[in-house]
């Protein structure tokens, strides 16, 4: 028996500038959630039930981008991405370019228990949906006007916004050092994913889990995939640990970041902190992320190189702490 | 040291006692196509290049499940999905439900090139194809009799089937014959890596499936260490991350690249699931498969080549 563990994220990457009542909005969220999640543990809720749950929660509240409260693809619409990993086993679900789908992580959650089949996307995906009678809006039931609004901004730059919540005027001032558009893939575009949402857990039997869930870039391309539905690279959970990853999408692909967490505990024998700091230190180049992850001894961590995150974690032990930046 | 590269038309429950009618054509084929892959090299073009290359050749072969003769979806189409990844950047592009391109692994390096995301896939992804004046034909054009059949096949024993090559037999438990994909990767004699897969996915696939070829680490993997393209049961390759799984070991274990794959493909990967190529940036080759058989090729710049099905020696 271990004690249980559960960290939550709402994105890494943070305008410094960020008026206080919005970082009160989303601390308040991550607390709220943080406390659902240990209900559910307290309750002996298995690991892949619990993360499933608070991903659900921040999925529904329109605060962060994922579910209702997505980013805008550069057609004004939301294509929504997610996925699922249950430790023990290693079985995992994932869907991408959901339009319609209420709750995408429970999507991905079927199509692990109910395809033969890991991931799912589009119209496939949506034919799924339909199927397994999951709950479903219409596509603007998951804008909400900050995004229009932002979509805007966006286009005016002509780039990709990493953090649509900054005020209009001042995306000068935006942190993370964008003076001028970051480039990227040697194309000028702005930094990484914002506020893609996550869920790690280690339950008191020491079984993980994770799940990542997003409305990904804002003014993406329609079609675009990000980190979050990839299995390896957003999200990874297997017997010694479960990982969520937020930031810039094409960066944590590239670095497999998730599951290279697990790779170097496994292989080079880490625990769990010095892997996360070895892995967000190491492995990202000039890549801009950060992640969470919980251990089957029952340890949580995170790490990000970026001007925040929004993250929150707690164990059975007493511990919780819910903050934004260093 | 010199170059080398690999190539493989997809592992599988390959029976020894395949016809000579299919198997004669794939073996000639993955013969030409190394050789295409070897004059690239000794002209001295890049891996990504000869990468590239490799797998568009191996795409317009219709013995393969890739491009055409890509198998059928559950509704009698064809989705196709690729990824190309270039070691020394880690720069990397994948494609899903790519319908009409005739070259799938080119979309997957004009993502990779000229977009800032990494993977686009269905109607993004078609869009994108027009937008960069890449080759579009008639989805029919990728459909060829075989797979027809065997997606009728499929059907009749209501099962979801990874080999192309075979009727499938009843007794034969789920997870029967595991061939699909195509792939190559290539080192030049600087220890510049590349790796690119290519594939039309499971025959019977409900539409939308993606498997582990366009998923980076998974089915895809090129770093400074090594370049690997795995083939077989997508679902467990993505479980077991297998492409950065075999980079992993050499980089955190020290382990020679044969070695490294090995332990993936024998010791990780379930049995009957796996097969992949690779090579190192020291110019080492291997393709190893826990399935009966895998359609492969290998070559390095001493002289030594290998086509082969079954396990050699």
């Amino acid at each position: 028996m271990v004690g249980w563990a559960i960290a939550v994220h709402g994105g890494a990457g943070v305008d410094p500038n960020l008026p206080t009542e919005r970082q009160e909005q989303a601390k308040l969220l991550l607390t709220r959630c943080l406390n659902l999640g240990i209900s559910a543990l307290q309750s002996k809720a298995a690991a892949i039930d619990v993360v499933e749950l608070v991903v659900r929660e921040l999925e529904t509240d329109p605060i962060f981008n994922s579910g209702r409260g997505s980013a805008l693809t550069e057609k004004g619409t939301v294509e929504m991405e997610a996925s699922i990993m249950d430790g023990p086993g290693r079985r995992c679900g994932a869907v991408s370019g959901l339009t319609t789908v209420k709750n995408p992580v429970s999507l991905a959650r079927l199509v692990m228990d109910k395809s033969p089949h890991s991931y799912l996307a589009f119209s496939g995906a949506e034919e799924f949906a339909k199927q397994m009678g999951v709950e479903r809006e219409e596509n603007d039931y998951f804008i909400t006007e900050d995004n229009v609004g932002m979509l805007k901004v966006a286009k005016e730059a002509n780039s990709i916004v990493f953090d649509y919540r900054i005020p209009t005027t001042g995306y000068e001032s935006c942190g993370v050092g964008v003076e001028s558009p970051i480039r990227m893939n040697g194309l000028p575009i702005s930094v990484y994913a914002p506020e893609t949402v996550g869920c790690v857990v280690v339950d008191s039997q020491g079984r993980c889990a994770a799940a990542t869930s997003t409305g990904g870039l804002m003014n993406k391309r329609t079609g675009r995939i990000g980190d979050s539905p990839l299995i390896g690279a957003g999200t990874y959970a297997c017997d010694a640990c479960g990982v969520s990853c937020t930031g810039e999408g094409e960066a944590i692909i590239r670095g497999t970041l998730a599951r290279e967490v697990a790779a170097v505990m496994e292989y080079k024998g880490l625990g769990l902190q010095e892997a996360v700091d070895f892995v967000i230190k190491e492995r990202l180049d000039e890549g801009q992320a950060g992640l969470i992850a919980v251990s089957k001894t029952g340890e949580v961590a995170y790490g990000f190189n970026c001007v925040g995150m929004f993250r929150g974690c707690a164990s059975e032990d007493g511990f919780m702490e819910v903050g934004i930046w260093e | 040291m010199g170059w080398a590269i690999a190539l493989h038309g997809g592992a599988g429950d390959i029976p020894v006692d395949i016809p000579a009618e299919r198997r004669e054509p794939r073996e000639a084929a993955l013969r030409r196509i190394l050789q295409i892959g070897v004059s690239a090299l000794n002209a001295k073009h890049s891996p990504l290049d000869v990468v590239e290359l490799v797998v568009r050749e191996l795409e317009n072969c219709p013995h393969f499940n890739a491009g055409k003769g890509s198998v059928l979806t559950a509704n009698g189409t064809v989705e196709m999905e690729a990824c190309i990844m270039d070691g020394s950047s880690k720069q990397c592009g994948a494609v899903s439900g790519v319908t009409t391109v005739v070259n799938p692994i080119s979309l997957a390096r004009r993502v990779m090139e000229k977009t800032p995301h990494v993977y686009l896939a269905f109607d993004g992804a078609e869009a994108f194809a027009r937008d960069q004046g890449l080759e579009t034909v008639e989805k029919s054009h990728f459909i060829t009799p075989e797979n027809i059949e065997r997606l009728k096949q499929a059907k009749e024993a209501n099962r979801v089937q990874q080999d192309y090559t075979q009727p499938i037999k009843p007794e034969v438990p789920d997870g029967d014959s595991k061939l699909g994909t195509v792939g190559c990767v290539a080192v030049d004699g600087l220890g510049n890596l590349a790796a690119a897969t290519s594939t039309g996915g499971l025959v019977n696939k409900m539409a939308g499936r993606i498997g582990d070829t366009p998923i980076v680490g998974a089915g895809t993997y090129a770093n400074k260490f090594c370049a690997i393209s795995a083939t077989g049961r997508g679902e467990a390759i993505i479980r077991e991350t297998v492409a950065r799984d075999v980079a992993a070991v050499m980089e955190y274990k020290g382990l020679g690249l044969k070695e490294a794959a090995a332990y993936i493909v024998d010791e990780v990967a379930p049995k009957g699931t796996t097969g992949l190529i690779g090579v190192s940036s020291t110019g080492d080759v291997t393709m190893p498969f826990n399935t009966t058989g895998m359609f492969r090729a290998c070559a390095t710049e001493d002289g030594f080549s290998e086509v082969a099905i079954w396990k050699s020696g």
